[in-house]
């Protein structure tokens, strides 16, 4: 079974965001807490459905992902953009996202 | 332009606060998710990947100063400093917070905007051409019969809740600049024999998934008739419409399972109990709205015909600028300039706010306050004296929104693709951000002339790819990014869906496939007159299709 992350999109700003170890919902994927069974998946789901249902988060999904040197890399190309942001310089003070981490 | 009454003013007020209400109740945790989605998208506010996304509505493409500087105002308060542009004339915020939406909104409603039905299965936007009451081929302006449309659709209590959304585009004149034809319904106004003014009607066309052109179902509408005789449309889309399958939702499929003869005379059937009651338009009400659309004094200001020549003699670039920016007005001493949202390598369709700030200053000094955005995703301004296109130009220059493209290869229109959207599988702004980097050069895009390349990032083909004269689709293919290319597509008076060429490209073979495609061209064609378009409609795809896969089989990807 391939490693498990939970993500979804904060309600009141709609920023992405992945579980952590602590319940909390966190903006960087590297802190989310990585499901490696079937049993722990079934938690993640779990808790998904709580905070959707108690109107902290929306869009609530599990994502796979894997880990390449230390770092979580998720295999869905749009998840690794949802990770890091637009893929270019959008914004004065926001970076583009890492091309290394996005490419397939 | 339009102004709000008491009643417009009353009524976008109380919807903020309406919603502002549901927002409230909505983080309190009184309202759930299923119950508030659909009110926040009857607000313009969708949810992508990286954030909630603000589509307001600018009617008709058509805004002042003022409310110019409110757009660059949000961006920089309640966003990243920046807006973008859309196809449909209306711009998009990607980063706000829900919980700021309301104070958006009121800010908004203060400059008398607001983003009401620019989603959910309702009439949405009613575009027109950007070049209205200003261009020298216009027969009429359509943006009076815009408005009317706009106060019409606004909350209709029957059409609310439509099978599917529902778009209307207008054109005044008899080159489409509106791309009327890929349009749930496409209006054409025009004038008859007698002189009188009406409109041809066209129904069913549209891009996505099954991409059609729409039909002329009424050769000559009245313009007393317009709004009996859209609401006959409507109501046979209301009630024939599919409502089983989204993917077959739209009026076009009923067009086309109808048939456009039976489907002409339903909705005569349903016009003829419609005619001369309260939805036919008294002459009076036509000239009061028309009244808005008043065109600015315009003085003389023949000066400006011996100061250009001159300009452009000592400045090349200025010259390049304005020949390929600066179209001719109905006022000789005038012209419509095309300020350019398409930097040589930057993001199609984005200004900041500090560049919107100054596109709200120009347009007040130099532009008699009137501002468009185009569906190619670009910003007009109508009414430039030709004798203040220098000062202009300078100005633009220092704000990075004088590139001389319009209609030229790098002129792309791109969807904000994956680096933004949850709907789709690719991405398009940096495929853009390479083609145009790739073509940037002005010499060799004056060499290639006029070629519009449309990128979509999935095929809800927000990026209109279909009627590119080179279309890019991006789809997935084994987790990776893999682009179509369509050619011979046009959104004109001459509207035509672009052909698939053949087997997709990588990525990295993508702008290398275009470049082949324009060498071909520029090797085929009979003059440096015959433009891309008019090549292909000539050549077809087979010269095209050996060039890019030589002898191999190319079968569609």
């Amino acid at each position: 079974m391939t490693d498990k992350v939970l993500t979804a999109n904060r309600l009141s700003d709609g920023i992405a965001v992945w579980l952590d170890a602590n319940g909390h919902w966190v903006e960087d994927l590297q802190e989310a807490i990585v499901a490696r069974h079937a049993e722990a998946v079934a938690s993640l789901e779990a808790i998904g459905k709580r905070d959707f249902a108690e109107n902290r988060v929306v869009d609530v999904a599990v994502v796979e992902v894997q880990e390449q040197d230390g770092k979580l890399w998720p295999l869905r190309l749009r998840e690794r953009i949802r990770a890091q942001g637009p893929t270019m310089e959008y914004a004065a003070g926001y970076r583009a996202a890492d091309p290394a981490f996005i490419a397939v | 332009m339009y102004r709000y009454d008491e009643f417009d003013h009353a009524f976008v007020s109380s919807r903020v606060e309406q919603f502002r209400d549901q927002v409230g109740r909505r983080l309190a945790g009184e309202l759930a998710e299923d119950a508030f989605k659909p009110l926040r998208l009857m607000n313009g506010v969708y949810l992508q990947l990286h954030a909630y996304m603000l589509r307001v509505a600018i009617p008709y493409g058509t805004l002042n100063g003022k409310q110019m500087r409110m757009l660059a105002h949000i961006a920089r308060k309640y966003d990243r400093g920046y807006g973008h542009f859309t196809t449909r004339q209306n711009i998009q915020y990607n980063w706000p917070k829900l919980s700021d939406t309301p104070d958006i909104l009121a800010e908004l409603a203060s400059v008398e905007m607001h983003a009401l039905q620019t989603s959910g299965n309702c009439i949405r936007n009613v575009t027109a051409d950007h070049f209205a009451g200003a261009a020298a081929d216009e027969v009429a302006d359509p943006r009076p019969y815009a408005e009317i449309l706009r106060q019409w659709s606004s909350v209709h209590p029957e059409f609310s809740f439509l099978p599917r959304k529902f778009k209307i585009a207008v054109t005044g004149a008899e080159r489409d600049r509106a791309a009327i034809q890929v349009h749930d319904i496409g209006l054409h106004l025009k004038k008859n024999e007698e002189g009188e003014i009406g409109f041809a009607v066209y129904v069913g066309g549209g891009q996505g998934r099954t991409p059609m052109i729409a039909k002329k179902i009424k050769d000559f509408l009245p313009e007393e008739d317009l709004l009996s005789y859209t609401t006959a449309i409507m109501r046979v889309y209301n009630l024939h419409g599919r409502r089983d399958n989204k993917y077959k939702a739209r009026i076009k499929i009923l067009v086309h399972e109808t048939g456009a003869e039976e489907l002409a005379r339903q909705v005569e059937e349903e016009f003829s109990h419609l005619q001369g009651t309260e939805l036919k338009l008294p002459d009076a009400d036509i000239q009061a709205i028309a009244a808005y659309f008043a065109p600015p004094a315009l003085a003389d200001r023949a000066e400006g015909w011996p100061q250009l020549a001159g300009w452009k003699k000592q400045d090349e670039a200025f010259a390049r600028w304005v020949d390929q920016n600066v179209k001719p007005h109905k006022h000789p001493d005038y012209g419509m300039v095309t300020i350019s949202l398409k930097p040589i390598g930057g993001i199609p369709g984005d200004a900041s706010d500090v560049q919107m700030d100054a596109i709200a200053d120009l347009a007040e000094e130099f532009a008699f306050d009137e501002i468009r955005i185009s569906h190619e995703q670009n910003v007009i301004l109508p009414h430039v004296a030709l004798a203040d296109l220098e000062p202009l130009y300078r100005a633009l220059v220092a704000q990075n929104l004088a590139t001389a493209n319009a209609g030229l290869i790098t002129d792309i229109i791109a969807c904000p693709g994956l680096d933004y959207c949850a709907l789709a599988n690719a991405r398009s702004i940096p495929l853009a951000q390479e083609i145009s980097s790739r073509f940037g050069a002005a010499e060799r895009q004056a060499e290639i002339g006029e070629l519009k390349i449309k990128i979509s990032g999935c095929i809800n083909a927000c990026g209109h790819h279909h009627v590119g004269h080179i279309g890019l689709l991006g789809v997935e293919k084994k987790g990776a990014e893999l682009y179509q290319i369509t050619l011979g597509g046009s959104g004109d008076e001459n509207t035509s869906i672009g052909e698939i060429i053949g087997r997709g490209f990588e990525p990295n073979k993508v702008t290398d496939a275009v470049e082949t495609i324009v060498d071909t061209y520029l090797g085929l064609r009979t003059s440096n007159e015959e433009t891309f378009l008019e090549a292909y409609r000539r050549v077809g795809p087979q010269p095209f299709k050996e060039a890019l896969y030589g002898d191999a089989k190319a079968e569609a990807a």
